[in-house]
Formats: C-alpha cells, structure tokens, sequence
C-alpha cells in the first residue's frame, strides 16, 4: 500500500506558490498561503490538516469552484499543460467532471434532492460525451454497480433520499468516475460517514485507484483515514503546508511539531488508554489575523527566538529531499523532544501542548 | 392518492358547511339586513313587509331557513331577493369571465416573475437587482382599483389603445377576447409579479449556496443548465403552492376590484354588487363558489408539490 519514495516521473498536476485569499468584512483572509504540490497518476495524495487549515480551498481552487469576486488568486496548477487558475470558464467546465473530478464532504446535502440519480449521472455524460440517452443510463447503470450499488438497474431510477449516506457517497464517486477522469479530488469524502461504511468507501475509493490509474488527492483531517489508502501526505496548518513526505516518513518521523500533535490525538487501540485523547492546546488562528513567522509558534510547545521567521519548506532531513517540513529545530532536538520509543508509530502522547503544558 | 381525494372531499364538505353557515349568520345580525324591509321598497306599509316575509319564508325559524337555503343552492333554484334572477344563472355566465381574467393574470404574473426574480438573484447587489426590487415595492404598493383606474383613463380613454372595460366572449373572437383584457390581467398581475419575484429571488440565492449546485458546478455543467435544472428546479417548489393558492383566492373573489374596475361582469363583481344590497343568496352562493375553488386549488397544490419534490408523499 505504501511505497518508500515519492513516486518520480512526469506529475499529471501541479500546483505551484498557490496563494487565495478572500476579500470579507472581517479584513482579507489568507485561506491559501504559497501551497505547492504534485500528483503523480495512480497516487494518493493526502491533504491533512484541521479545519481552516486551507486543505478544502486549495482542493476546490484547482476545479475554479472558489471563484468569486471577492477571491484573489496568485500561483499556478498546471493540469496536461493547462493553468487552470486563470483559465477561462468555458474552457475549465470542459477539465471539470471530464478530466478532474471531485467527491464532497456531505453526500446527503450533496446531490440535486429533486431529481432521479441516474439524470444527474447521465447529466454529466452527455456533457462532456455526445452519447445517446440510451447509452448513457447504461454507463451510468455500470458506474453504479461499479460502486457497489446492488439492483443498479432499478435503484438508479430512485431518488437521493431513497439511499442511505454511504449509498449516496457511492453515487456521489459513481458520479465523480463517470467520464473517467485522470484526477480525483475528494473533499473529505467519509466525515459524514460511520466508521463502517468509512473503510468500504476508502477501499472502494483504492479499487478504482488501481483500476483506473487516476491519481486521487485526498483532503480530510483523519489521519486515520490517511494511513489507510495515501501514498504522500502534506500536513496543512493556516494556509501554508508544514510537512511534506510519504505516509511512512510522516508516521513514522514526523518532523514538524503540527504533525506530532495531530499524531498524538488519533485514538489508538493498541496502546494503553490515556485518561484523555491528547489535544493540541489553543485553536488555529483567524486565517485574517496570522501571527507572524511559525504560524503554528503560539501553539507550539518547543518555540524559541527563531520561530519568529518564517521558516521555509526544505528537506532537513539528510539524504530524503523529499521529506520537507517548516519547522526550525534541528532533526537531532526534535528527535530528542519527541522521545520516540521503538518500534512505535509515530510519537508519544507526552510530546505537545496539551500535556507538556 | 384515492385516500388522499377522499379526505380532500372529506375537508371541502366541512369547509362549505362551515362557510355557508358563518355567511347565512352573519347577513341575519346584520342591523338593518332584513331583507323584506328592504325588498319592500321606500316607505312600505306593514302589511306589505309582512306579506313579503311570509311569501319568503322570512319568519321561518333560522334553522328552516338556512335548510331551506341550502336546498336551493344545490338543487339550483336559489334566486336573488333583489334582481328575481337565478344565482346559478348569473354565476355560470360570470364565471368564464372570471377565469379568463384570472388564468391569463396567473400565467402572466408568474412568467414575469420568474424573468424578474432569476434575473434580479444573479446580479444579486448589482443595479439590475436594485433596479428591480424598487420596481416590486413600488408593484406591491399599488392598489389594484388605482393602478387599474389610472390605466383604464390613460391607455384606455385618453390614448385609445385598449378598450375602455368590457368583456368579449374568447368563442366570438379570440383576439378581441384578449386585447380586452391586456388591461385587466395586467393590473391584477402587478401585485403578485412584485410578490413573487421578491420571493424567488430569495429562494434562488438561497439554492445557489446548496451543496448540489457545488456539485452541478463540479460536473462541468454551464451556468445556463444549472441555474434552470439545478436551481431554479428547487426554488420554484415554493413558489408553485403560493401560485396555487393565489389562483384560487383571485377567483373565488380575489378579483373583485379588477373586475369592477374594468366592468368584467364576472362572479366577484357579481359578489360585490350583492354584498352591497344585502342580497343574502348570491352572496352565499359566491362565497360557497369561493371556498370550493380555494380548497380545490389547495388540493392541486398539494398534488403538483409532491410531483415537484419526490421527498413528499401524499396521503
């Protein structure tokens, strides 16, 4: 499931320096700070980070789905030599659905309540393919059982409130699949899901990964959902990407201290129960209202005079320039402030805010 | 939807009873609403008044009369006390009057508040929008018998462009039916198209912001396809029971002032004539008429609520 190095070769997108920020009466908020990221085809890329932390922005940016005229957009996201940020309407509602899909958080708010799923599948289809009716509800039929539906024949004739949430989400990546797109943007795709119904997506989700060679950008605050189906992980915090590396080097050496608190506070069964879920102390900050340098300094448990610079993105770590991460101790002090014990995932509950405080 | 048509009949027999009692009782408290006084003529002897009670049925106990009422109503023999005329008679000739007024009003009001309301919600804060929501306060502010009176005097009188009132039957001329009624439709339209613009431009930029147009957007759709089969699919849904609802108020009654405005002849300038000389038995027979055509309107709505939203079930 994992693999060791970042996958090389030619990325199918590429966001560059991607920088939103939105005009609001609070002030302007920053919602995306200078993100650069790549998606290989067939990899899962997972975007992590609480809420706020810009994940959901910079993933509806690369669709044009932001776009309003209070947004401002710097940077680039390159897809099949197309810039997608600047790109106009018509020609980016020919990507959208065709060739970058995207799965939302809520399938239950997710889908038109008034007409029958398969019109919104065949919709889709004949948007972007002159296929006759006919032929699309049969595409549309062999998506839907694709996903798992069973009786697809009858139920796509159903309405979205005559499924369950995780039937709906099924629709929803049926839907996503239907013109076979090369990207695959899930927004969240299980929160609004029970945990049961959550690994049944994620594997159906990894099913169609290897099917199709699509490369999938996963955006959730799960890590739990992370460690099951991502090849690379970039942690997001206030709009900016502290760490960056495959799913191995972010379980198991974390680097920024973000990430050994979002460590931390997963539930975990095969260790003792602490008394309390671990938590990073405080709240992220007002997207409007940064503090400067580390934006993660207030929370941070380790700051020092330094953390008031920003620190760059960069491989610290020697001989991974693929691990990188914006935190200015040096390996060896972060190796000692997280007290690693062998043969443990990840860091001890001991190693952040919530209890070093 | 057979238990469905069976309660609806079950709550318009309710509805017509209780109405038609409500009415009987309130023209008998009436001060001054004897009808034999008034049918006397001026300054009449008592024995006239009496002989006209008794021919009447006026001293009858209040229950036999409000049978014996009722009786004609549905037999179809209810005569007005001041005119002599069948009510049946004089309803059924009104009527096509009215509905011509009222179906061409409801299809204009709603066509031109769904321009106006879709247009107005996607330029949202821009001139357009302001534009057209003075427009609608200034529609929703306008009472009929004015707006109606001043297009009557100047499109009608003064310019000569439309005809100044009256009514042609749609089977003599069908043209002629229509240019008779521009006038009508539209100054009984002007309320409603403020109205119901004002709403679908708030249920539009409500829609707008729902997940599902996300996803419209997400599939590549154009604006044009989302806005039409996306938004405007669910934004209507509201807009329809109050359509329905509307239509039925507008002819059972609801357009009594156009009507008189502009001479129709129709059942609520019918009503109005006889509300207005205490006339017991078309009054009661156009308000019965009324009611009908509410709780009917009621039950169509409720129909067309569940075609448009699949979620609602009759029952």
């Amino acid at each position: 499931m994992s693999v060791g190095p970042a996958p090389s070769g030619d990325p199918i997108l590429t966001v560059e320096e991607l920088h939103v920020s939105f005009a609001t009466e609070e002030g302007v908020v920053q919602a995306v700070d200078g993100v650069s990221l790549e998606l290989q085809p067939g990899e899962v890329l997972a975007v992590v980070g609480e809420s706020g932390s810009g994940k959901s922005v910079t993933a509806m940016t690369v669709m044009g789905l932001t776009r309003s005229p209070n947004a401002r957009f710097e940077g680039t996201a390159h897809y099949k030599g197309t810039e997608l940020i600047d790109a106009p309407e018509d020609q980016l509602r020919q990507i959208r659905g065709a060739e970058i899909a995207m799965i939302f958080q809520d399938p239950m708010t997710s889908l038109n309540p008034v007409m029958k799923i398969g019109d919104q599948i065949v919709e889709q289809i004949q948007e972007h393919e002159a296929l006759p009716d006919q032929q699309a509800r049969e595409r549309a039929i062999e998506l839907l059982e694709k996903v798992g539906i069973p009786r697809a024949r009858e139920r796509i004739d159903n309405y979205p409130f005559e499924f369950s949430g995780g039937m709906r989400q099924r629709v929803m990546i049926a839907l996503a699949l239907s013109c076979n797109p090369s990207v695959l943007i899930a927004d969240e795709p299980t929160t609004a899901l029970d945990v049961t119904i959550q690994a049944q997506i994620l594997l159906r989700m990894r099913e169609l990964r290897d099917e199709t060679g699509a490369g999938i950008i996963l955006v959730t605050h799960d890590l739990g959902v992370v460690a099951d189906i991502a090849d690379r992980i970039a942690v997001m915090y206030a709009g900016r990407i502290v760490e960056h590396g495959t799913l191995d080097e972010i379980f198991y050496d974390p680097q920024h201290p973000y990430t050994w608190g979002l460590l931390g506070s997963i539930a975990r069964v095969d260790r003792p129960r602490p008394e309390r879920l671990p938590a990073i102390a405080g709240l992220p900050p007002s997207l409007s209202d940064r503090p400067s340098g580390c934006h993660f300094r207030p929370r941070c448990p380790h700051e020092f005079a330094k953390c008031v610079e920003v620190p760059p993105l960069e491989a610290r770590l020697e001989g991974n320039p693929e691990h990188r991460d914006r935190c200015w101790l040096t390996p060896e002090q972060k190796k000692q402030l997280r007290e690693v014990r062998p043969g443990e995932i990840g860091l001890a509950a001991k190693s952040t805010g919530a209890d070093a405080a | 939807m057979g238990r469905f048509i069976v309660r609806r009949l079950i709550q318009m027999t309710f509805v017509l009873f209780a109405v038609s009692i409500m009415t009987f009782l309130i023209f008998n408290v009436i001060p001054n609403g004897d009808p034999a006084e008034r049918m006397a003529g001026r300054q009449p002897r008592e024995a006239q008044i009496e002989a006209i009670r008794k021919e009447w049925g006026f001293d009858d106990n209040i229950f036999v009369q409000y049978f014996t009422t009722m009786k004609k109503v549905f037999t179809g023999d209810l005569v007005s006390y001041f005119t002599q005329l069948p009510v049946g008679e004089e309803i059924v000739k009104g009527l096509p009057r009215t509905l011509s007024l009222a179906i061409g009003a409801a299809i204009l009001w709603m066509f031109v508040a769904i321009c106006f309301g879709l247009y107005s919600a996607v330029k949202a804060g821009k001139f357009a929008d302001r534009f057209l929501t003075i427009i609608a306060l200034i529609g929703i502010s306008m009472p009929v018998f004015w707006i109606g009176a001043l297009m009557n005097h100047y499109l009608g009188y003064k310019l000569g462009w439309f005809p100044n009132g009256g009514y042609v039957e749609f089977t003599e001329d069908p043209i002629d039916w229509a240019y008779h009624l521009i006038l009508p439709w539209t100054a009984l339209a002007i309320l409603f198209i403020g109205f119901y613009s004002r709403v679908l431009r708030s249920n539009v930029l409500d829609t707008i912001n729902e997940d599902f147009v996300r996803t419209a957007r997400a599939k590549g759709l154009g604006e044009r396809q989302i806005m039409i089969r996306h938004v405007l699919r669910n934004s209507m849904i509201p807009i329809v029971t109050l359509w329905g609802l509307d239509f039925g108020a507008v002819v059972g009654g609801g357009a009594i002032l156009t009507e008189t405005v502009f001479d129709l002849q129709g059942v609520g300038q019918y009503a109005a004539e006889a509300v207005g000389q205490l006339d017991v038995p078309p009054v009661l027979a156009t308000t019965m008429f009324a009611a009908f055509f509410i709780v009917l309107l009621n039950a169509i709505v409720d129909i067309l609520y569940a075609y448009l939203d699949p979620r609602i079930r009759l029952q």
